[in-house]
Order: structure tokens, then C-alpha cells, then sequence
């Protein structure tokens, strides 16, 4: 026991005293908060649009101010004819433009029938289209405040509520994912490496040739990391809350043991990179393009995986970082409890289970 | 030899304790081109006993120290290290020996007394324990105790280590080519650290390329391309140098060197420091023929004496035999 506790000593000198560890270790889940809560977002924010208005009338005014009002758009410049436009989208000012046609507030008013045009750059299909969503439902609001008066018959009025983000904030959907990203980047690489390190300074030779058994170095390899980990999920869920005002609905307690998992799960694939592999730049290349990518593309926190292929939907069901991703939006988001999430605990714990014997089974008690 | 020691039916307390090692032809084999390091090699080291292993790189030196402290499996062949089997009982072994391993090997971001401290608790034991076997090295490295082992030199990081390796008091020493980069005072200082470390009845096993450290032990083994050209006394295999050995000195080194090397009186010769060393045929026996000899090919200021082969002298006539 003494010796595990001096080993775990050591494990924590180690970090605490080279300086680019800690930067990664505890700048990374800092940064990655900040870059992804304030200058990556997907959400559509003051796009550029051109608005080219035939009419110069009351209702035509009225519309423009509609748009201008939204948080999605911006009007770049008014202009008088189509050739502006075109020159628009050539110099990738605009990424819109509405047409409104002349006449328009007569003939909305007294034929009951008018077309006003949208043009879309669709280099971007998705923002082509979320643009111009937007931009119908503005128009249609318009069109009930002016027929607030005179009922058409025959209407379906979808009422809409979106559950859970009601106010459609991306940090929902990302603080998940950049934990699920740190924990694997700090767990995989920091165990990996840090074995690793032992085998190429030759220290590793000692400890294999002392009284001390394989499996504890692996035990006090793994605790301070542990405990780090959990440190930074702490950071990110304080960040998460005072920063982004996103709080956690659910319970506390939950979200820490099921990050313990994913911890234990993440070490586990550290310890067994660092046993097939004999140098440090290795470790943290496997590291990186084995763990990390699958992350970012397979745990349906940049691309839903509704969207992929078939063989990639079943392919991303041995992605740790996917249940532990879907289980903490639950309890964070939705407040679900552990009756909800059962199922996706289980499926990562048996993925744990497994790493975890591979890695100990294959930890060599001889140099080859 | 091994058989005796593995098959023996009596009791351990009765019969007389055994060697330190026994390596009974140790074999191992690298890699798919199946690069022999290590070809079957035996020696026996008794207890208390420094015994050296001497050779260049690639000797197989490593390999032989891995495979006596269990690091790796032997190809062919067995040893036993302390009485106890290199591959079944590799835990008992791991219990009672030090290790060394050639380059630095201990946490260059701890201190020197967080090395020590970290090393002894590992092993079950405490620095106060066991101080005074390291006593006499480690207060050479006291003052500095707060200081990180990166930042020391050479000659301090081997003292360190060779602490490190000693603090559990090992029944026998695994010294894998300790005094390679370190400088002539250091190495000095620390062939006397082993010396007195003998007296504390441990074995030491070291390995080494520099042939003038060879007679600092008590027995030495000759190796080359993994086998073991000479095993003995460094006396006894100076000893048993055949031939009479001419250091010879001329004006132009070069020059000499290619009289020597093309006449054919002279049956080996070589450049040796500042002199060329060489033996003749037969029909040469006094110094003055050879001087004779040498003025006739056209050298000024020609200085040949008799002298005592060193143990590169012999390593290199075993290499030519």
C-alpha cells in the first residue's frame, strides 16, 4: 500500500511539475469551452442578405423591418436592380436575397396573391436552406399580423415547442461533446504517454525488475489520471453553468459516476496503446488519429448519426465517446435519471469491461 | 554444471549455497532475420565475486544482463541467478537483485533524494534501512539531494543510480555498462565504489567496452558477436598471451604502420596509442633486428621495446586466432 502511495507521488510530481503537461491538462477543457461556446457555432446569426424592393410602399417597408428585426439576418445594402444581386453572391458578400416584387401591398392587400422571391447561395446547401426557412416563417408572421383581421378558413397553425433547449442554444448540445472530447484526448493520450515515457527513459526496465507487481504500475499509472479527469469535468460543468448558462438538470451525482466510467473505459485504451507502442510520438499519433477522430466523426456530436450510412451507423455503436455523449445530454439536459440511461450504461460498461481485461492481459512482464 | 544445481534432490540449508550465477549455454535470437545476440554462452560467477563482461558494441552484452534479470526470455539455454531459475522463479529473482540498466534510467523531474526514496520503498525498504551500504556514495551527492537528477552530470547520475540499485542490498549487482559516458575521474572513483561494495560480499556483474577496466575485476569474460572468446583471471589470460609483443615508435606513424603491415616477417601488428604493437615470425628474437630492419625500409628515429600484452592485446589475438 506504502508503495502504491509513493507511486501515486510520483505519477502527480511528474505532472504537476512539467509545465506543458499541465497547459494541456488543464488549459485544454478552458479553451475548448471558450472555442466552441464563442467563436465555432452552427447556429445561423446575422447572415447578410440584399434586398432588392420594387415596391417602396407601406407593406414592403413593413416586411424588410419584419426581417431586419430577426437575429438571423442582416441587410448589407438595398439595392435597385437584378445585376446588383448577381454581383452580390459573385463577390460572396450576401448569402441571401429577397425580391419584392412592385405593387406588393396592393396586390397582397386587394388579390390576395403575391409572390416575393428568395435567392439563396446554396455553395452551402444547409445554410441555403435554413435561410430560407427563416426567412418564410418571417414572412408568413407577417402575413397573419396583416389577415389578423380577416379569417381564412381552413388553417393548420402548427404550434411548435422545442423541448429541452427551448431557445435552440448550441452549448447543449456541444458541452457534452467537448467532454466526451477531453476526457478521451487527456485519458487516452496522458495514460499512454506516460507509460510510454517509462519504457523509453528505461525506468520501465527497473520497475519490471523489483518486487513491484506489473499490475499496480498500471494502478498508479492510472488513479492520478483518474482523479485529473474528474477534475476537469469539473471545470467544464462550472464553466458550462457560470458561463454559458447552462445548467444541469439532472442529478450531479450521476453525471460523475457515469464520467468515471467513461474515465475508466478511456485509460484502459491509453494503457493498452501504450503497451504495443515503444515511443512516445507513437503513442500520441494512435492517440490522436485512433481516438480522437472516431470521436469527432462518430459520436453523433458533430454529425448525426441518423445522416451516416448504415455500416457507419452500426460501426459507431463501438465508439465509447457515442454512449457516454448520449448519456451525459440526458442528464444534463433532459434531467433523466439513471432508469433512462440503463441501457447506454451498460453498453459502456461492457465496452470498460472488456478494454480493460485486453489491457492488463497484454501488459508485458518482460521487455518483449 | 546447471543439471547439478536444478536436479539436485537435497534440501537448500544442507547443501552448500550456490553461485551467483550460473549461465548454462544462454542463447537468444532477435527478429524475423533471426540475428543471433547471444550464442550459447556459459560462465559461472561465484558469490562475492566481480565479474566482468568485456566487449564492443553488440557484443551481446545487453541481452545476456536482460536475460539474467528476467527482462527477457532465452532463445536456448537456461541460467540460474541466485539459485533461482531465470524463467520459472523470475519473481524471487526480481526480489533480491539491482539492476543498472546502460543508459540513465531514473525520473529526470524528480530529485535525487525523491529517486532514492522512490526506489527504496518500491523495494520494500526505507533509505535509513540500508544506509550504509550507500553511504559512501551518497554523501558525495547529499548537498545536491534537492536538486533534479536531470540536472546532474554524467559521473553524479551513475553515483545516483548506482544508489538506487543498491538501496534494497541485492545478493547480486546487474551493472550494465555503468561507466559508458562518464569521465576517467568519475569511472575511477566508481570502479572503487565497486570494490568496496565487494567487501560487502555482493556480487557484481558489470559489462563494459573499455578493455583497461577489465582489470578491476576479479574474473572477466571476452566477448564478441555474442559468444565468449576467453573466460578467466585478468592475469591468467595476459598470461596466456602467446607470442612476444614490440611496442615500435618511428618519426612517421603511418608510414611504419604500412611497413609493418606489408613485410613479411611481422605476423600481427596494429596502431596502439601513440606506438604500433606487433609480434613477429619466428626468426626475429632481438630488438635490434627488428630496428634493423625497419632503418633498411627507410624509418628515422625508431624506438621498439618488449612489453606486457594488455588485455586488448589478447582481446585482439583471441579475434585473430
Amino acid at each position: 500500500m506504502k508503495q502504491l502511495r509513493i507511486f501515486i507521488r510520483k505519477e502527480f510530481a511528474h505532472v504537476l511539475r512539467d509545465r506543458k503537461t499541465l497547459l494541456i491538462l488543464f488549459g485544454m477543457p478552458v479553451v475548448q469551452i471558450l472555442i466552441f461556446g464563442f467563436a465555432l457555432t452552427n447556429e445561423v446569426k446575422n447572415s447578410k442578405i440584399l434586398v432588392v424592393d420594387h415596391a417602396r410602399d407601406i407593406a414592403s417597408q413593413q416586411l424588410v423591418a419584419q426581417i431586419e428585426a430577426s437575429r438571423y439576418f442582416e441587410i448589407e445594402k438595398t439595392a435597385w436592380n437584378q445585376q446588383q444581386i448577381e454581383r452580390g453572391f459573385h463577390e460572396g458578400q450576401i448569402k441571401m436575397a429577397i425580391v419584392i416584387p412592385v405593387n406588393f401591398g396592393q396586390e397582397l392587400m386587394h388579390q390576395n396573391d403575391v409572390q416575393v422571391q428568395l435567392i439563396a447561395d446554396a455553395s452551402d446547401p444547409n445554410l441555403a436552406t435554413t435561410l430560407i426557412n427563416y426567412a418564410s416563417s418571417v414572412i408568413q408572421d407577417y402575413q397573419l399580423q396583416v389577415n389578423e383581421t380577416t379569417k381564412i378558413p381552413y388553417r393548420i397553425i402548427p404550434e411548435t415547442r422545442m423541448l429541452y433547449n427551448p431557445q435552440l442554444k448550441g452549448a447543449h448540445n456541444f458541452v457534452p461533446g467537448v467532454m466526451a472530447l477531453v476526457l478521451m484526448l487527456v485519458c487516452v493520450m496522458m495514460t499512454a504517454v506516460s507509460i510510454v515515457k517509462e519504457k523509453e527513459a528505461g525506468t520501465m526496465e527497473i520497475l519490471l525488475v523489483s518486487p513491484f507487481k506489473p499490475i499496480l504500475v498500471i494502478l498508479s499509472k492510472a488513479i492520478p489520471y483518474l482523479l485529473l479527469s474528474l477534475v476537469n469535468v469539473t471545470s467544464i460543468l462550472l464553466l458550462s453553468v457560470f458561463l454559458l448558462d447552462l445548467p444541469v438538470h439532472g442529478s450531479i451525482v450521476l453525471l460523475f459516476a457515469e464520467s468515471t466510467l467513461f474515465i475508466i473505459t478511456c485509460l484502459s485504451l491509453g494503457i493498452f496503446i501504450s503497451v504495443k507502442t515503444d515511443s512516445q510520438q507513437t503513442a500520441m499519433l494512435i492517440s490522436l488519429m485512433g481516438m480522437l477522430l472516431p470521436t469527432i466523426l462518430f459520436s453523433g456530436f458533430m454529425f448525426p448519426i441518423e445522416n451516416m450510412p448504415v455500416p457507419l451507423q452500426i460501426l459507431t455503436n463501438i465508439i465509447p465517446a457515442k454512449w457516454y455523449y448520449i448519456i451525459v445530454k440526458s442528464i444534463m439536459i433532459k434531467g433523466l435519471g439513471i432508469a433512462s440511461i440503463w441501457k447506454e450504461t451498460l453498453i459502456l460498461a461492457g465496452i470498460t469491461v472488456f478494454l480493460l481485461v485486453i489491457s492488463i492481459k497484454s501488459f508485458k512482464i518482460r521487455l518483449a | 554444471m546447471l543439471q547439478y544445481y536444478m536436479n539436485t534432490t537435497e534440501p537448500m540449508s544442507t547443501r552448500i549455497t550456490p553461485p551467483a550465477i550460473v549461465a548454462d549455454n544462454l542463447t537468444k535470437v532477435y527478429g524475423a532475420e533471426k540475428t543471433t545476440a547471444v550464442n550459447a554462452v556459459s560462465f559461472m560467477v561465484e558469490r562475492g565475486e566481480l565479474f566482468g563482461l568485456i566487449g564492443p558494441d553488440g557484443a551481446g552484452k545487453t541481452s545476456i544482463f536482460r536475460m539474467l534479470t528476467t527482462l527477457l526470455l532465452p532463445d536456448g539455454g537456461n541460467a540460474l541467478v541466485d539459485g533461482h531459475d531465470i524463467v520459472k522463479d523470475y519473481q524471487q529473482i526480481r526480489h533480491t537483485v539491482g539492476y543498472m540498466p546502460g543508459k540513465f534510467s531514473l525520473y529526470p523531474d524528480l530529485t535525487i533524494a525523491e529517486n532514492l526514496n522512490f526506489f527504496a520503498t518500491v523495494f520494500n525498504t526505507t533509505i535509513e534501512e540500508n544506509y550504509h551500504l550507500i553511504k559512501d556514495i551518497y554523501v558525495q551527492l547529499e548537498r545536491f539531494k534537492d536538486r533534479r537528477a536531470g540536472k546532474l552530470s554524467g559521473g553524479m547520475k551513475q553515483k545516483l543510480a548506482l544508489c538506487c540499485a543498491l538501496i534494497h542490498k541485492p545478493t547480486v549487482l546487474f551493472l550494465d555498462e555503468p561507466t559508458t559516458g562518464v569521465d576517467p575521474v568519475s569511472r575511477k572513483e566508481f570502479w572503487e565504489m565497486l570494490k568496496r561494495l565487494k567487501e560487502q560480499n555482493i556480487t557484481i556483474l558489470v559489462s563494459t567496452p573499455y578493455m583497461d577496466e577489465a582489470t578491476l575485476c576479479d574474473r572477466i569474460a571476452l566477448m564478441q558477436q555474442g559468444s565468449i572468446l576467453a573466460i578467466d583471471t585478468p592475469d591468467a589470460i595476459i598470461k596466456s598471451y602467446p607470442d612476444i609483443l614490440y611496442a615500435i615508435r618511428a618519426e612517421k606513424m603511418p608510414a611504419l604502420l604500412k611497413v609493418l603491415g606489408t613485410s613479411n616477417t611481422v605476423a600481427t601488428s596494429y596502431a596502439f596509442g601513440e606506438y604500433a604493437h606487433a609480434t613477429f615470425k619466428e626468426h626475429i628474437h632481438q630488438e635490434q633486428d627488428i630496428v634493423s630492419m625497419l632503418q633498411y625500409a627507410g624509418m628515422d628515429n625508431i624506438e621498439v621495446k618488449r612489453i606486457q600484452p594488455t588485455i586488448e592485446d589478447c582481446f585482439i589475438k583471441l579475434l585473430h586466432a
